[in-house]
C-alpha cells in the first residue's frame, strides 16, 4: 500500500491531467452537442498548436505563453472556415467523422513534414518549475493548464447560459429549421462556435507543448480518453468535459499508483462502457 | 442482386489463375507488390462484412488485424510452425472482436458515431496493453529466424500465395454474406435497426457474428503479415494506417457492395505504390486523407454505388407471374379453434421517465377478430402496440400471444411468434428498394423463407397493396399513401397471426381510406387477427368487431362498436358528441 503522500500526489496529478482532458474536450463537446459535427481533427489542430508553441519558444526564443496571443486567434479563423465548408457541403454527423478523420491525417502529415517524426521537447522555465505545498509538488505549467481549463469552461458556460446566443444554439441543435423560423441566425452562430472550438484547441495545444514531449503519432493517443470525457460529461455542456475529465484523470492516477500503470488506459474505456450500459439516455 | 452472376465467376477464374503465377517464375518484386494488393483486399473486404453492410463503421480494424499479428508472433516465438498459427490467429482476433461486441452491442444507443469512436479507442487501449505486458513488452518481436514453409519456390511466393488465398476467401465470404438472408438482415440493420428487430431480424446475433467473421478474417491476414514484415512492433501494427486505409478503400469502392472494398483496395494500393519511402510517404498519406475527404463529399456511395445506381436507373420490367390470381394469396391458416384467445394483456404497465403511459391495461383479442383501439392522444394506444411488438419492454404485467408469455423475449422472437406491426409514421428501409423492403420482412418473422422465395413472395404483396409498379424504386420516391401501404405490405409479408396497425389511415384522402379499409378486411379474410389504432371513428366503426377505448393509460370501455359510440364516458372524454 503506497504512502498517503504518494496517494495525494497521485490524486493531484490526476486532477491536473484531467484538467487537460477537459480543455481538449471543451471544443469537441460544443461542436458535437450544438453543431452536430464530430470533429476528430480537433486533436490534430491541438497538436498543430502545440508544435507552433514549440517553434515560438525554441526558434524565436519567446516565452511559450506568447503563443496564446497568436495561435488561438489564427485557429479561430480556421474554425470559421471549416464550418463554412461543412455547411456548404451539408455534411452529416457521420460524414463529419470521416471527413475530419481525413483532415486529421492531412494535418498529421503536415506536422511530420515540417517538424519530422522525431520527438520534440519544449525546454522552458515552465517545464521544471513547481511549487511545494505541504509535501506535495505542484508543477507550474500543469497548474496554469488547469486554471485555463476552468476559466474557459466557466466563461463558455456563462456565455451559453446567460445570453440569447446559448438559447439560440440549443434551439438549433434540436431543430435548425424551426429555430430559423423563429429568427435564429444559425449560420452565424455556428461559425462563431466552430471558431471558438478551434481556438480552444489552440489553447489546449500550448499547454500540451509545455507539459508533454511531442510526436505526430501522439495525436491519436488522446482521442479515446478525451471522447470518453466528452460523452461522460454530456454533449454540449461546457462544464461536463472538465468534471468528467478530472474524474477520469484521478481514477487513472489511482489505478497507476495502486494497480499498475499498464492498466490505466482501460479506466476511461470502462467508465464509458459503464455509463452507456447504465445510463444510455445520457448520450 | 438479381443480375446474372458473371462477376464472381470471372473473379474466381482470375483468382485461381493467379495461383499459377509463382510457377511462371516472375520476378519476386511482382509477387511482393501483388502481396500488398491482396493484403489490403482481404483487410478492406473483411471490414466491409460488418461495417459496410450493417453501417457500424469500425475504426478499430487495426486492433483485430494486430491481434492476429501478435497471436502469430507469440505462437511462433513459442516454437509453433507457421501455418497452424494462422487459424489460431484468426480465432484469437474473432474472439477479441466478439468479446468487445458482446458488450458494446448490448448498448442500444451505441450506434454509428459512438461505435466508430469506441472502436478507435479500443485500438489504442489494446495497443497500450500489448506494449506494457509480456505480449510485446516494448522492443517488438523479431521473426526473421522463423522458417517459412515452402508452398512455392521462394519465401515471397509462399507469402504471395497465402495472401491470395485469404483475399479470395474474404471476398468469397463477403459475396456469400451479401447474398444470404444474413446480408439482407445486415442491410436492414443499416437503415433502421429497430424496425429490423421488430420484423424478426435477430439484430444482436447478426451483428456479433458479422463482427466475429470480420475480425477473424482480419486476424488471419494479420498472421500472414507478421511473417511478411518479420519484425512486429506496437507502433507499426496499431498505427492509424490500417483503420484509415480500410475505411478509405471501402468508402471509395462502395462499402455497401461485396466487391466495393476490394475494388477500392486494389485502386488505392496501386496508386500508393508510387509514393513509398521517405518524405513522399508522408505526402502519400496526406493524399489518402484528402481522397477520403473528397470521396465522402462527392462520391458518398463509392464507385460500385455510382455504377449500380446508374444501372438501376434504367426502366425495369416487373416480372410477376400474372397467371397466379393475386387474391388467392391466402396463407395457410394456423390450426386454431375459432374464437379462441390469441392475445392476452394482463395488467400491462409502462412508464417513461416517470410519465405513466400504461397504467395496468388488461384486454383480450380473439383469434380472427378485428379490434379497434381508440382513445385521446397520449392515452397509450401506440405504447401498447410498442410493448406487444417488443419495441419497448413492459415494466409490469403479462402479455401472452397464442399461449406464449412474451416476458423476456426479444422483439425478433416475438415477430417469430407471428406478430407484426406497422408504424404510424412510416419507417421504410431508405436504401432498399420497395420490393427488398417487403422481401426482408418475408425472410424473417413467422415464416423463415430463403431469400429467393421471399423476393418472389414480396412481388405478390406489392401487387396486393397496389405497389407492384414501384417495386424497384427507393422508398423516397413514394408518397405518404404509398408509404403507408408499403408498411402494410411489409407487415403482411411474413404471414403473421396478429397484425398491429398503428394509424394506417391518418393523413389519407377519403378514397385512399376506402382502399385501406378494404385491405384490412382482406387481411382478416386471409386468417390474420387485426388490432388497429385509429382516430377516424367512421372507419373504426365500419371495420371493427369490437372496440377498446383507452384513456390515460387505462381501459375506459370496451364492447361492440354501436355500444361504444353511445358510452357516456367515451362520448364525454373522447368523441365530444354522440356518434352515429
Amino acid at each position: 500500500m503506497p504512502s498517503f503522500t504518494l496517494l495525494a500526489q497521485s490524486v493531484l496529478s490526476g486532477i491536473f491531467v484531467g484538467g487537460l482532458y477537459g480543455l481538449l474536450g471543451l471544443g469537441l463537446s460544443l461542436s458535437w452537442g450544438l453543431l452536430r459535427l464530430i470533429n476528430l481533427a480537433h486533436f490534430a489542430l491541438a497538436f498543430l498548436g502545440a508544435y507552433l508553441t514549440y517553434t515560438v519558444s525554441s526558434v524565436f526564443g519567446l516565452d511559450p505563453l506568447w503563443s496564446l496571443l497568436i495561435v488561438p486567434p489564427a485557429f479561430f479563423g480556421l474554425g470559421v472556415l471549416g464550418q463554412a465548408l461543412f455547411a456548404r457541403f451539408g455534411v452529416t454527423q457521420f460524414g463529419s467523422l470521416l471527413v475530419t478523420f481525413g483532415l486529421t491525417v492531412i494535418i498529421e502529415s503536415l506536422i511530420q513534414w515540417i517538424w519530422t517524426a522525431d520527438y520534440r521537447r519544449l525546454e522552458s522555465a515552465y517545464g521544471t518549475a513547481s511549487w511545494r505545498a505541504g509535501g506535495l509538488f505542484v508543477p507550474k505549467a500543469e497548474l496554469f493548464a488547469l486554471a485555463a481549463a476552468v476559466l474557459l469552461a466557466v466563461l463558455t458556460w456563462a456565455w451559453l447560459r446567460f445570453t440569447w446566443v446559448g438559447k439560440g444554439l440549443r434551439a438549433c441543435a434540436e431543430d435548425p429549421q424551426v429555430a430559423a423560423a423563429f429568427g435564429v441566425n444559425h449560420r452565424r452562430l455556428a461559425l462563431a462556435l466552430s471558431g471558438l472550438g478551434a481556438a480552444f484547441a489552440g489553447v489546449a495545444g500550448a499547454f500540451v507543448a509545455l507539459i508533454y514531449t511531442l510526436a505526430p503519432s501522439q495525436i491519436y493517443a488522446w482521442i479515446g480518453v478525451v471522447f470518453a470525457a466528452v460523452i461522460l460529461g454530456g454533449l454540449g455542456n461546457p462544464l461536463g468535459p472538465l468534471i468528467a475529465g478530472v474524474a477520469i484523470g484521478v481514477t487513472e492516477a489511482l489505478t497507476m499508483a495502486l494497480i499498475a500503470p499498464a492498466w490505466a488506459p482501460l479506466v476511461s474505456f470502462t467508465l464509458l462502457i459503464l455509463l452507456l450500459l447504465l445510463r444510455p439516455d445520457r448520450v | 442482386m438479381r443480375r446474372p452472376r458473371v462477376a464472381p465467376a470471372v473473379l474466381l477464374t482470375v483468382g485461381l489463375g493467379l495461383l499459377l503465377l509463382p510457377a511462371a517464375r516472375v520476378p519476386a518484386f511482382y509477387e511482393s507488390f501483388l502481396y500488398l494488393v491482396f493484403h489490403w483486399v482481404a483487410l478492406a473486404s473483411s471490414w466491409g462484412i460488418l461495417s459496410g453492410f450493417s453501417g457500424y463503421f469500425s475504426f478499430g480494424h487495426g486492433a483485430f488485424f494486430g491481434a492476429g499479428m501478435y497471436a502469430t508472433a507469440t505462437l511462433l516465438s513459442a516454437g509453433l510452425p507457421f501455418l497452424p498459427t494462422l487459424p489460431l490467429a484468426g480465432l484469437a482476433a474473432a474472439l477479441f472482436g466478439m468479446g468487445m461486441g458482446a458488450v458494446v452491442f448490448r448498448v442500444r444507443r451505441l450506434r454509428g458515431e459512438l461505435f466508430a469512436l469506441l472502436t478507435l479507442a479500443v485500438t489504442f487501449v489494446f495497443a497500450t496493453i500489448v506494449l506494457n505486458t509480456r505480449i510485446d513488452g516494448g522492443p517488438g518481436v523479431y521473426l526473421s529466424a522463423v522458417p517459412l514453409p515452402r508452398l512455392a519456390g521462394s519465401a515471397t511466393a509462399t507469402l504471395y500465395l497465402l495472401a491470395l488465398g485469404i483475399a479470395l476467401v474474404t471476398v468469397g465470404t463477403a459475396y456469400a454474406v451479401y447474398h444470404a438472408r444474413w446480408g439482407a438482415g445486415l442491410f436492414a440493420i443499416h437503415d433502421d435497426e429497430d424496425v429490423a428487430e421488430v420484423l424478426g431480424v435477430p439484430t444482436y446475433r447478426y451483428k456479433l457474428l458479422a463482427l466475429g467473421l470480420s475480425s477473424g478474417l482480419a486476424g488471419v491476414a494479420g498472421g500472414i503479415h507478421s511473417m511478411f514484415v518479420t519484425y512486429v512492433t506496437v507502433a507499426e501494427t496499431f498505427s492509424i494506417v490500417v483503420p484509415l486505409y480500410v475505411v478509405l478503400m471501402s468508402v471509395l469502392g462502395g462499402a455497401r457492395h461485396w466487391l466495393g472494398p476490394a475494388i477500392g483496395a486494389a485502386l488505392v494500393t496501386v496508386l500508393m505504390y508510387g509514393v513509398t519511402g521517405g518524405q513522399t510517404a508522408v505526402a502519400g498519406r496526406a493524399a489518402v486523407g484528402l481522397t477520403l475527404m473528397l470521396a465522402v463529399l462527392f462520391l458518398p456511395e463509392g464507385i460500385t454505388g455510382f455504377l449500380t445506381r446508374r444501372r438501376s436507373a434504367r426502366p425495369v420490367v416487373t416480372t410477376l407471374d400474372m397467371a397466379q390470381p393475386v387474391l388467392a394469396v391466402a396463407w395457410n391458416r394456423p390450426s386454431r379453434v375459432a374464437g379462441s384467445t390469441l392475445l392476452v394483456c394482463d395488467d400491462v404497465r409502462k412508464t417513461f421517465r416517470g410519465v405513466r403511459a400504461l397504467g395496468g391495461v388488461s384486454l383480450d383479442v380473439r383469434e380472427g377478430e378485428i379490434l379497434g383501439l381508440v382513445g385521446p392522444n397520449g392515452s397509450g394506444k401506440s405504447t401498447l402496440i410498442n410493448v406487444v411488438s417488443g419495441h419497448h419492454r413492459a415494466d409490469g404485467g403479462r402479455i401472452v400471444v397464442g399461449g406464449v408469455d412474451l416476458a423476456g423475449l426479444e422483439a425478433h422472437e416475438i415477430a417469430r411468434l407471428g406478430v407484426s406491426r406497422t408504424y404510424q409514421i412510416p419507417r421504410p428501409f431508405a436504401q432498399l428498394t420497395v420490393r427488398d423492403n417487403v422481401a426482408v420482412a418475408g425472410m424473417f418473422g413467422r415464416l423463415v423463407r430463403d431469400r429467393r422465395a421471399a423476393e418472389r413472395e414480396a412481388g405478390r404483396w406489392l401487387e396486393f397493396t397496389g405497389l407492384a409498379d414501384r417495386a424497384h424504386m427507393l422508398p423516397a420516391a413514394l408518397n405518404l399513401h404509398q408509404r403507408k401501404f408499403l408498411e402494410l405490405a411489409r407487415a403482411l409479408a411474413s404471414e403473421p397471426r396478429l397484425v398491429l396497425l398503428d394509424e394506417v389511415l391518418s393523413g389519407l384522402t377519403p378514397s385512399e381510406i376506402a382502399d385501406a379499409t378494404r385491405l384490412v378486411r382482406e387481411i382478416r379474410e386471409r386468417g390474420a387477427t387485426v388490432v388497429f389504432v385509429e382516430h377516424i371513428m367512421r372507419a373504426v366503426v365500419a371495420l371493427a368487431d369490437r372496440i377498446v377505448v383507452l384513456d390515460a393509460g387505462q381501459v375506459m370501455a370496451s364492447g361492440a362498436p354501436q355500444d361504444i359510440v353511445r358510452h357516456p364516458d367515451v362520448v364525454r372524454r373522447y368523441l365530444g358528441k354522440a356518434h352515429a
